[in-house]
């Protein structure tokens, strides 16, 4: 892998998870690019550090520092029973959007964020589509002509 | 009058001519029934933006200051927000999804008071076809088809953003040609969308000569894509492994005539717009952002450059062979919609810039790598190699396994950082693939940019925008 794309990666806990990020961000990330959620369901066998659980959900935090050219990548385990992490929003408004299209797409809870609503997805809508038992091609597509009335 | 009044109101009260369901009390109540099935049926629910009336002191405090969710307050005191103004001094408009400026099926909720913006809501996922979804679904040879469909005025970066992060798990390198064929094809997708936003820019100011001249170029554009790729638009050309075809014969005559006619245009732009008036009074000093603002709510791109900010992947993150060109990074100063307007003019003219140097400096040799694992061999080979044969096979009914991991890869689109996280199981498709869309990001300004501005201006910051609801929506 090209050296630009090894960016640092940072594992911590839900519990100290909001602290680390506005550590990042005083310490010189001025904005934050990215924020997804990945559904670990069907793989659950990926390397991780040691000492670092897997669980179900994993949520990716991309922070970019403009003064440093740096990025850093920040990936937090979120179990399935509790499906609940720290908003970012007060650290970056930015994240805003993201954490609304996380908790459409995946389901996670960002507790602190002020309009935690769907983004996507109608709001009426059931489920949460990104994740892995969410049953793609559930409703049968009809390729050929329906028989007609006759 | 009054008599028949009384009449309904004690038929009404006594619960008779229930056997006469054809009064007008009832049809009205009937109707009043239906418009409220129709209306739940229609609404977004909580996503749109609630009335004061049913908002709490606490929660429109934050919305109003919205906007300006910055960190540590230091831009809005929550106590300062007035938001002591009665629900009926102002109203709420809809705008959208089907209005003719919002480019696409953006939905605007406006606060209004007279004519001046309080509170706005952008609503999206009008267009949401769940591309991520899909992409876990394809294998990597098939899913540049459908990144390319994102972002449909800028689909060579779509591809591209896709194709780095695949070769970044997979450890491939790319020939030379392949690379510099990729920035080619990359910086003429910049000239075109960016010429696509004058056009529209212009038509949402009023100046509708601009459209026909912006639509006008962009063609020149779009026919040297169709003679490359086959395709004007979502050309599925660059692909993981290098590009899926070699650039035409004669393609420098053709370059050299799209460099030498869009560059002098760019200076009747100029006299057109730039220096015009009514063009200035209406862009100047409207939309006004601040670079920590830009920051804070992850802006990127053209906007962010405008508020001053140098900060250009293709300069400060180099990927392909931008470390080799030569060409100046535009920023602006007040962050206005006038700014805006002149860093993308400037950076078509950056671009045709760093095409010339490609043109020039083009290097010789492959347009794809040659590891049958990864691209299809030759067609003249399938006849007379039975391994080609099993190869071609493969790639196209399997695909190529991806190694085990992670990347997340960003490149400067003609909107901003285009992102794209990739996490890969080591199977043939990819475990999940999420796309940082600029647009997506980047429609957070618009009740930072919209506050305290006048309705008539709306129109003319949702257009320097640039949203892509492709890409918003995916």
């Amino acid at each position: 892998m090209p050296d630009r794309l090894v960016d640092q990666l940072a594992f911590p806990g839900r519990d100290t998870y909001q602290r680390m990020v506005a550590a990042f961000r005083d310490a010189g990330f001025e904005s934050c690019a990215d924020l997804c959620a990945v559904d670990y369901l069907t793989h659950p066998g990926r390397s991780l550090p040691a000492g670092v659980t897997a669980e179900r959900f994993e949520v990716v935090v991309n922070l970019l520092s403009l003064s440093m050219r740096q990025r850093v990548r920040i990936r937090v385990q979120v179990p399935e029973s509790d499906p609940v992490l720290d908003s970012l929003v007060d650290i970056y408004p930015g994240t805003d959007s993201m954490e609304r299209e996380a908790f459409d797409m995946v389901g996670i809870i960002f507790t602190g964020h002020p309009d935690l609503t769907r983004i996507l997805m109608p709001e009426e809508w059931e489920g949460h589509p990104l994740r892995k038992d969410y049953g793609v091609g559930r409703v049968p597509v009809q390729f050929k002509e329906a028989p007609g009335p006759r | 009058m009054s008599e028949h009044g009384d009449n309904q109101e004690g038929e009404g009260a006594a619960g008779g001519q229930t056997e006469e369901p054809e009064s007008a009390a009832w049809q009205a109540a009937h109707l009043l029934a239906e418009e409220a099935a129709l209306v739940a049926e229609t609404s977004e629910g909580a996503q749109e933006l609630l009335p004061r009336g049913t908002t709490g002191a606490p929660d429109l405090r934050r919305e109003v200051g919205a906007v300006l969710r910055l960190p540590e307050g230091n831009y809005i005191d929550p106590g300062d927000i007035d938001i002591e103004r009665r629900d009926d001094q102002t109203m709420i408009i809809n705008m959208g999804p089907q209005h003719p400026s919002t480019h696409g099926v953006l939905r605007l909720m406006l606060e209004l008071d007279g004519e001046t913006v309080l509170r706005t809501k952008p609503i999206i996922g009008y267009l949401h076809t769940g591309m991520e979804k899909t992409a876990e679904e394809l294998t990597y040879v098939q899913g540049c088809t459908n990144v390319t469909r994102m972002d449909y005025l800028a689909p060579l970066h779509n591809e591209l953003v896709f194709s780095l992060a695949t070769e970044a798990l997979l450890d491939v390198e790319v020939p030379p040609r392949a690379v510099w064929i990729r920035m080619l094809m990359a910086e003429l997708n910049r000239v075109s969308s960016h010429l696509m936003w004058m056009a529209t820019n212009g038509m949402d100011l009023g100046s509708t000569s601009m459209m026909i001249y912006g639509f006008r170029e962009r063609e020149m554009v779009l026919s040297f894509f169709e003679k490359t790729t086959g395709l004007r638009m979502n050309h599925n050309f660059i692909r993981p492994g290098g590009v899926a075809a070699d650039l035409p014969d004669g393609w420098q005559d053709d370059i050299e005539v799209i460099c030498d006619t869009v560059l002098a245009r760019t200076f009747e732009y100029d006299e057109l717009l730039t220096g015009q008036p009514i063009f200035r009074e209406r862009t100047e000093a409207v939309g006004n952002l601040s670079a920590e603002e830009a920051l804070a709510l992850s802006v990127t791109g053209p906007i962010l450059r405008s508020t001053g900010v140098p900060w250009d992947l293709r300069r400060t993150m180099p990927y392909l062979a931008y470390d080799k060109l030569d060409f100046d990074v535009i920023v602006g100063t007040y962050g206005d919609n006038f700014d805006r307007y002149s860093v993308r003019l400037n950076e078509i003219r950056e671009s045709i810039k760093m095409v010339r140097q490609i043109s020039e400096m083009m290097p010789p040799g492959d347009y794809r790598v040659q590891d049958r694992k990864v691209t299809p061999p030759p067609r003249a080979r399938i006849d007379e190699s039975m391994e080609a044969l099993i190869h071609h096979f493969k790639i196209f009914t399997e695909g190529f396994r991806v190694p085990e991991g992670e990347v997340y890869v960003a490149i400067e689109s003609p909107r901003g950082e285009l992102g794209c996280y990739m996490v890969s199981d080591g199977t043939s498709k990819p475990y999940r693939m999420h796309i940082r869309g600029p647009s997506f990001v980047n429609l957070q300004v618009l009740p930072v940019l919209l506050r305290g501005g006048l309705m008539a201006d709306a129109v003319a910051v949702i257009s320097s925008v640039d949203p892509v609801m492709g890409e918003v929506d995916r």
